[in-house]
């Protein structure tokens, strides 16, 4: 299930207010992913790479969490290289590499290495929960942040739904196999889940309603001002003036 | 004779009927009074209606025939059901269904702030009411990842933070420890609110309630053979709840 492993550290980075490290970490993103040079792409990955330090996240788990975006760079760097036409560099027997689709190749990964570990850095370094009350102060719309917000808590009781159904099965000695049975039976379990958790949506919006919900959610928590607030915000600021400069050169 | 004192009547349900399109009728007809002050305990079969009852007098169910008439006036309208809710409080069965915030002072204040208290009126009631609750220390808790009896208790101090004047218990006993069910216990003599539970458990409801009502096709009965009554006597498995014919 979900872990908020990032989320408990005490590194200075995780006192910044979360709105402040939103921001920076949405700033970032926009340029980077914008850019195209080389210069500009590796600066934001040395960035990323100073932000993970700074949040003395584990490393072993930030390696972990790239994984995914690394399968996906996987099947970029097996299909790219070759299907894409112009110059070419190399021949591996009939495959043709090409200079371009080698470059975008790159500049996808560097991107992406460099988003997911800034937002690591930045944005998982807070609880969900801490994100949903950020982007409420920060005027997103209400119904997004509720949704963001219950969508999580429910999460856990849904998956715990599923766990239970899934027991259910098992004690009766299912096994997953390629048959009608196994479908029809994993059709059940999925259209059981989808109205236990209908269900349950009514019966927390009745709570709700019970204890006077008119639709508007007041968020108690204060993000108190804090120095490493204006250290972490020059900084940011400093790094994009420099990916500007050196993606447009002004 | 002595003098026959009638407590004002707070909530008087008239002959509603109440049934999903196709289905039976859940709610038959059925007439209920709750008086001030009164500790009503509601035992009846699984199916029998009593959820769907506490859900009629909150207005999240619309009967099809029928009034209810709560605190002096006729309630129809969702808006007529505003100052009901802020006056009866319902505790779910599923405590998940109620605490959905996700930390315990979120969840607690949530109540409070809705009726337009102000943030630090809210939090103030909030850690009051955990105080009541012994549950001080409680506030920054993640709501799931509590125990099955502290999920309860939460659940309680999110109603009772509302100030309300009337609780209607859905099963508030079940799954609960023999420790914390005596806490219970203890919390909800000590209130000075009219209390309407439903249970299974003759032993909480001997200790909690002062009248029982049985419900069948329907409508509410007053069980006369289910009066509660104290009397001494042994034999074996005489601890566990029994009735004597």
């Amino acid at each position: 299930m979900i872990q908020e492993s990032f989320a408990d550290g005490r590194s200075l980075l995780h006192r910044v207010d979360p709105r402040l490290r939103v921001t920076g970490a949405v700033a970032v993103a926009i340029v980077v992913a914008v850019s195209y040079q080389f210069s500009t792409l590796t600066t934001a990955l040395v960035t990323s790479l100073i932000l993970v330090f700074a949040a003395r996240l584990d490393l072993r788990i930030v390696l972990r969490r790239l994984f995914a975006p690394a399968l996906f760079l996987l099947l970029l760097w097996t299909v790219l290289p070759w299907s894409f036409e112009g110059e070419a560099i190399a021949t591996i027997g009939p495959v043709t590499l090409t200079r371009p689709g080698v470059i975008i190749c790159s500049q996808i990964s560097l991107k992406t290495v460099a988003l997911v570990s800034a937002f690591m850095a930045l944005v998982a370094t807070m609880t969900v929960d801490t994100l949903g009350h950020a982007l409420n102060r920060m005027k997103i719309p209400d119904n997004l942040v509720y949704m963001l917000l219950i969508t999580f808590r429910y999460l856990f009781v849904i998956e715990q739904e599923y766990q239970r159904l899934v027991r259910a099965m098992k004690i009766r000695n299912f096994h997953l196999k390629t048959n009608l049975h196994s479908y029809r039976s994993v059709a059940f379990l999925v259209g059981m889940l989808f109205v236990r958790a209908s269900d349950r949506a009514r019966r927390v919006h009745g709570a709700m309603i019970c204890r006077g919900f008119n639709g508007k959610f007041v968020s108690l928590r204060e993000f108190p001002s804090h120095p490493v607030n204006g250290v972490y915000g020059l900084f940011i600021v400093l790094v994009l003036v420099l990916l500007f400069h050196l993606e447009w050169g002004f | 004779m002595g003098v026959l004192i009638v407590k004002p009547l707070i909530l008087k349900m008239t002959k509603i009927c109440f049934g999903y399109p196709g289905g039976p009728m859940i709610l038959d007809h059925l007439n209920f009074h709750l008086h001030a002050e009164d500790r009503i305990g509601l035992v009846a079969p699984n199916g029998s209606g009593k959820t769907t009852l506490f859900h009629v007098a909150m207005g999240l169910l619309k009967p099809i025939s029928g009034t209810i008439e709560a605190f002096g006036k006729i309630r129809e309208s969702e808006k007529d059901f505003f100052e009901v809710r802020r006056r009866i409080g319902l505790l779910f069965q599923d405590a998940d269904d109620q605490l959905f915030s996700p930390t315990v002072l979120d969840d607690v204040a949530f109540g409070p702030l809705n009726l337009g208290k102000s943030k630090e009126e809210a939090m103030a009631v909030a850690e009051e009411t955990l105080d009541f609750l012994g549950l001080s220390g409680f506030e920054d808790r993640v709501t799931h990842k509590l125990s099955g009896g502290e999920k309860r208790l939460v659940s309680l101090a999110t109603i009772l933070a509302m100030e309300p004047e009337v609780l209607l218990l859905d099963e508030p006993s079940t799954g609960l420890d023999a420790a914390t069910k005596e806490k219970l216990i203890d919390i909800l003599t000590s209130l000075e609110l009219s209390i309407v539970l439903i249970s299974h458990e003759y032993d909480f409801l001997s200790q909690t309630a002062r009248h029982i009502y049985t419900m069948d096709k329907g409508r509410i009965l007053f069980d006369h053979e289910l009066h509660i009554h104290s009397h001494q006597h042994a034999h074996l498995m005489g601890s566990q709840p029994h009735r004597h014919v």
